[in-house]
């Protein structure tokens, strides 16, 4: 996350580029204040574009009755040329409100779609808190839009806006929407006609903010506002006018890049900083780092300090800022430190509102940035009256050690005290001091900064009760005693600040420490990873440990629409277990497509769809989003904080990057599984036209000499081409047989029927069909005895039995001997069929499992090279394996397994029946 | 018997196939009658009886199962079934619809005349008791005495083996399926448990057999049933 070197830059500028193209134009409106015609300007704008045949329609106008715009939208002439889609009815405390609606618009996908008011507030429960994220929605989509703004509702003016008018906005639009818009129109007005427009009531005011409306409506208000629109006009039309000449090469000297650096606390100014900082990074094109420091004190902040940092962070980053937080012992130093290290140009911090002897007693940040910032320039902002005023933090002190430390403070003390009242006879005061001062460090050390606190005002109060004359009394008899107390107890303090503090800086390196470390472990895993499910395993694994939160990812599946891997029973294992992953419902697995489609963070804690139960982050990789990364965090406000998502956003990049490389490497076997497949069908083809027509040549000679030389043929020539045809036959047959039982396996249209059978009931039926091919060939089987019953497919088996016999008749000379034999271990049967034949060539073991491998090729023996694989096939559809060995001694052991899972059926043993039932059942079958 | 007078129907709609079963049952001497698709089939035994049928699976117009099943509501005409090969349930299904035997294509004339054979040899011995001594190859049953012999000697069967071996040697030369041998030994409640059946069959096998894993007499037709050889 540290500085972006500028290839990354020049490559975000071409996405953003291509993102352009497909993007919507949008062209926004821009007026000083209500009322000056923007509404009126956009709708003619439409009419215009309407007439030249573009699809427009309203999406959303609001025309607050205003007469000149319904006269525009309403005319009958008109009214039929502008489409307007309904609005979305939302039902929110008992009222109904009107919303645009988005879906609606999106299904419909005109060219051109009209959005008024860009800044508003969405009712509670829209997909987006904010008009502005529909706008957006819209654009992504490639929908063109029309839209109206005031310059109030821009972010970066807005507190500017709120000083002159003295009417805050909440209602705000981030400035880099105007920015990126593809068109501005600024609607002018001056503010005497304004005025007039109000007076004539063509001006819309709610009623119940007349009043308001009328201290605004001032013309000292009109003629600033007025000046803002314009000056930001004119900033566009400057941005645009040297965006050109860049674009165009247009040499000209550039000023030194920028850099501006704000730093935020906890104070009420960090949102004013904030904006002012982005008004002169946006006046100097600078680039611009919002920084917070984490020190040990920072520890001490309540929830809602914390959060308004937290707040702070996220404005920036809406206004376009990088943020990030700094951790050192003084804010000072570590500011300036990562100052020097990004080349800051200009600091901006705010003035402090505290009491000058605060200053002079405990420092300033200020001053110290001041005096030690070097080149840096430091600007400081200092907060006006009203808001430095408005939030007093009541005191509240949080207590972090529970009673048992406090009650460690006690017996430290009393320890203590024990232990001076044995020096006590033999040594100075001064040394019992020490022993105290002992205690309180060890106190600090070990329970906390109240227990040492409570330590140190103790024991200055056993010191005096005890040592002190007079004794047993708190009373003090000599005034010099008082001196020797407040000291006992400043040291005694002073000790116990810095012990906390050190130990709280510990502390914090550790953590940092775990949060760099778990990156590393998660980064190491990924590399060392093979198979997507491992990697995912170890994502979740790692995101759930350093970020105390359950993990989801979810992936596309064949049909292009995402679903959570967890779901995917027994994935998990490998040290993942249920308590890592959850289970997203509807809602949020509705959430994450939109966060998959969109390429966006969505959910808990973002802007987007807040309302889900987890936050959702796009798994972007270099070729777009690969899934979805969900985490419900256990503690979801600490962990919201902005550091904290960065690190998150790290962890889901790191883990996009594996996904992607593992999912490119399987796509790489596969593309070479296609190639392979590729050259496989071209030899099938050739493979198959030869073998097919091979016999039928012979078969057809045969049968036309037959059928021509009926009379003259001598009878023995006659047989002996009938049989030459009935062989050819024969072997075709056997290869049509194969070509189909491999298409079969091959198509996944063969079904494995496991039933527990006999293997020497599947052996004789193979060895029954073979008996005409195996008159050459001496077969000796040798089975278990006792017959055990194996799970298989009877009719798959016969099959593997029979091409492994052909298999060994073709390949083995006339007399030679076939061994048929199985062995049964505890889990697993092996049927061995081994020959005296030429045995296997060195280096062909496996492929001779290879389709359309033959051992001498064209050898005329018959068979496609088929037989064999589908063998492996049906063996590797049982779940077993098949193999082939060299004997010694010369020949071929083809080998094959039989998994042996379950226990067969029970059979019940033949109880002795009366001879004369039998004989009755027999009688009564004729 | 007067092969003459042997009627053979061949509802097949294969002209080839016809054809080599025309050219090669004439030469045996029987008479032929052919039909091309199923109801043509029934219509032709109605109007000239035959006395066996070669009956197609694969016909255009109705399945060659449901042929069978309407041959067997009115005759008793022995039927034996064409198939293609891995069609053991189909042809599972065409003996219980009926069928008496099933032979796979491509098949050679001899197959097809041993079954033509058995078939026609259960049908005249239909409606008469058994022959009280069965005999194949070295393989002699004698159900008056209720005694089985190998090679002159006798072997003691369990009564489930004798009775597996009895119903075997009853459709002797014709496959019989698992359902069958179970329903008729076992009883209608065993039909579904085929374990009962193979492991008694190999204890027959072991006790009648020289090499059980390779059987002279109980021939095993996988998935579909057994049929005892005859000479």
């Amino acid at each position: 996350m540290e500085y972006r070197p500028n290839p990354d830059k020049l490559l975000a500028r071409v996405q953003a580029e291509e993102a352009q193209q497909a993007r919507g134009k949008l062209k926004v409106f821009f007026g000083a204040t209500a009322g000056v015609g923007k509404t009126y300007a956009m709708i003619e704008a439409a009419l215009e574009k309407r007439a030249e045949g573009v699809d427009v329609v309203v999406g959303y106008v609001e025309t607050h009755h205003r007469v000149e715009t319904e006269a525009l939208l309403g005319t009958p002439t008109l009214r039929g040329m502008l489409p307007v889609l309904p609005r979305r009815q939302v039902e929110y405390r008992g009222t109904i409100l009107e919303e645009f609606d988005l879906d609606t618009a999106l299904a419909r996908r005109p060219i051109l779609i009209l959005v008024d008011e860009l800044a508003h507030t969405n009712a509670p429960g829209s997909r987006h808190p904010k008009r502005w994220q529909d706008v957006e929605e819209l654009l992504d989509a490639g929908i063109n839009v029309y839209t109206t703004v005031n310059v109030q509702h821009i972010e970066s003016l807005n507190d500017l806006v709120a000083q002159i008018t003295g009417v805050l906005v909440r209602e705000t639009v981030p400035d880099r929407l105007i920015e990126q818009a593809d068109e501005v129109e600024l609607i002018d007005l001056p503010p005497d006609d304004l005025l007039q427009r109000l007076k004539e009531g063509k001006v819309y005011v709610p009623h119940q903010a007349e009043r308001a409306a009328h201290n605004f409506f001032r013309k000292g208000n009109l003629i600033a506002l007025r000046e803002l629109a314009l000056r930001r006009t004119a900033e566009r039309v400057d941005a645009q006018m040297r965006g050109y000449m860049r674009d165009h090469a247009i040499p000209r000297t550039w000023p030194a890049a920028e850099r501006i650096l704000v730093c935020v606390g906890p104070g009420p100014l960090g949102d004013r900083l904030v904006r002012a900082a982005r008004r002169m990074a946006a006046g100097l094109h600078a680039e611009w780092i919002v920084v917070t420091v984490e020190t040990p004190k920072s520890a001490r902040l309540s929830e809602a300090d914390r959060d308004r940092i937290v707040q702070t962070l996220r404005l920036a980053e809406q206004l376009g800022a990088e943020t990030h937080t700094l951790s050192g012992q003084n804010v000072s130093e570590a500011v300036l430190d990562y100052a020097h290290t990004r080349n800051v140009s200009k600091i901006v911090v705010g003035k402090p509102a505290r009491p000058r002897w605060r200053e002079i007693l405990f420092g300033s940040t200020v001053d110290d940035l001041v005096r030690r910032s070097g080149e840096i320039d430091i600007f400081v902002i200092t907060g006006d009256q009203d808001t430095a005023q408005l939030p007093v933090r009541p005191l509240s002190i949080e207590q972090t050690s529970d009673w048992s430390q406090y009650a460690r403070g006690l017996l430290a003390v009393v320890v203590c005290t024990a232990l001076a009242w044995l020096m006590f006879p033999y040594f100075a005061l001064a040394n019992l001091i020490m022993v105290y001062l002992l205690g309180v460090v060890i106190v600090a050390t070990r329970c906390g900064r109240g227990p040492s606190i409570l330590a140190a005002i103790l024991s200055v109060a056993a010191f005096d009760f005890f040592f002190v004359r007079p004794y047993l009394t708190f009373a003090v008899s000599d005034a010099e005693y008082l001196v020797t107390f407040a000291v006992m107890l400043a040291v005694g303090l002073v000790i116990s600040t810095l012990t906390v503090q050190l130990r709280q800086q510990a502390d914090f390196a550790r953590l940092r420490e775990q949060r760099i470390s778990a990156l590393y472990a998660m980064s190491r895993e990924f590399a060392s990873r093979r198979g997507i499910k491992k990697v995912l395993r170890a994502a979740v694994q790692n995101i759930n440990q350093t970020f105390d939160s359950q993990v989801v990812i979810l992936l596309p599946n064949a049909t292009g629409r995402i679903q959570p891997w967890g779901e995917v029973a027994g994935w998990w294992g490998g040290g993942v277990n249920e308590r890592m992953v959850f289970a997203p419902d509807t809602h949020d697995q509705g959430v994450a497509r939109w966060v998959y489609d969109h390429g966006q963070p969505a959910g808990m804690g973002t802007d987007t769809l807040a309302g889900a139960r987890a936050l959702y982050l796009p798994l972007i990789a270099s070729r777009g989003t690969i899934g979805v990364l969900g985490v419900q965090p256990a503690q979801p406000r600490r962990f919201l904080a902005p550091e904290q998502l960065h690190l998150l956003e790290t962890f889901a990049n790191q883990a996009a990057l594996a996904l992607e490389r593992v999912v490119l490497t399987e796509e790489a076997q596969r593309a070479q599984v296609q190639a392979e497949t590729e050259r496989m069908r071209s030899t099938l083809l050739s493979s198959v036209s030869h073998d097919l027509r091979t016999p039928l040549a012979v078969i057809t000679g045969a049968t036309s000499s037959l059928v021509e030389g009926a009379t003259t043929l001598e009878p023995a020539t006659r047989v002996e081409l009938a049989q030459t045809a009935y062989d050819e036959a024969e072997r075709l047959n056997r290869l049509v047989g194969n070509l189909l039982d491999m298409t079969k396996l091959e198509s996944g249209a063969v079904q494995v029927r496991k039933e527990w059978q006999p293997l020497e009931e599947v052996v004789g039926a193979a060895l029954t069909r073979l008996d005409d091919r195996l008159h050459d060939h001496p077969v000796t089987a040798s089975l278990p005895p006792d017959g055990p019953l194996v799970p298989l497919d009877s009719v798959l088996i016969e099959q593997v039995l029979i091409n492994l016999l052909e298999n060994a008749i073709k390949y083995t000379p006339p007399g030679s001997p076939i061994e048929l034999s199985a062995t049964g271990a505890h889990d697993v049967v092996t049927v061995t069929l081994a020959d005296r034949g030429p045995g296997i060539p060195p280096g062909d073991e496996q492929r001779i499992f290879d389709k359309f491998y033959r051992a001498r090729a064209g050898d005329g023996s018959g068979g496609v090279g088929l037989g064999l694989t589908i063998c492996r096939g049906i063996v590797e559809a049982h779940g077993g394996r098949i193999w082939v060995e060299n004997r010694p001694g010369g020949g071929a052991a083809l080998r094959f397994t039989l998994p042996l899972e379950g226990t067969p059926p029970p059979v019940a043993p033949e109880t002795e029946a009366p001879a004369d039932q039998a004989a009755t059942t027999t009688s009564s079958q004729h | 018997m007067d092969d003459n007078h042997q009627v053979v129907l061949i509802i097949e709609d294969e002209l080839p196939i016809r054809r080599f079963l025309r050219a090669t049952l004439a030469s045996q001497g029987f008479e032929i009658a052919e039909a091309t698709s199923g109801q043509a089939g029934l219509m032709q035994a109605i109007e000239q009886p035959p006395d066996l049928v070669l009956l197609d699976l694969g016909l255009p117009d109705i399945d060659g199962l449901e042929v069978a099943r309407r041959l067997r509501e009115w005759s008793k005409v022995p039927i034996i079934v064409l198939s293609a090969r891995n069609q053991e349930q189909d042809k599972i299904a065409a003996l219980d619809a009926g069928a008496d035997d099933y032979l796979t294509k491509p098949f050679g004339v001899g197959e097809l005349m041993a079954r033509i054979r058995v078939a026609r040899r259960h049908a005249e011995q239909a409606g008469q008791p058994d022959a009280p001594i069965f005999t194949t190859g070295e393989l002699r049953v004698d159900r008056a005495r209720r005694q089985v012999f190998v090679a002159g000697a006798e072997v003691h069967l369990t009564p489930i083996e004798y009775q597996i071996l009895v119903t075997l040697v009853h459709h002797a030369g014709k496959v019989v399926t698992q359902r069958q041998l179970l329903r008729e030994v076992w009883g209608a409640a065993y039909e579904q448990e085929a374990q009962y059946l193979r492991t008694y069959m190999t204890h027959l096998r072991h006790k009648l057999e020289a090499d059980p894993a390779h059987p002279r007499y109980l021939l095993t037709e996988v998935g579909v049933g057994y049929r005892l050889r005859v000479d």
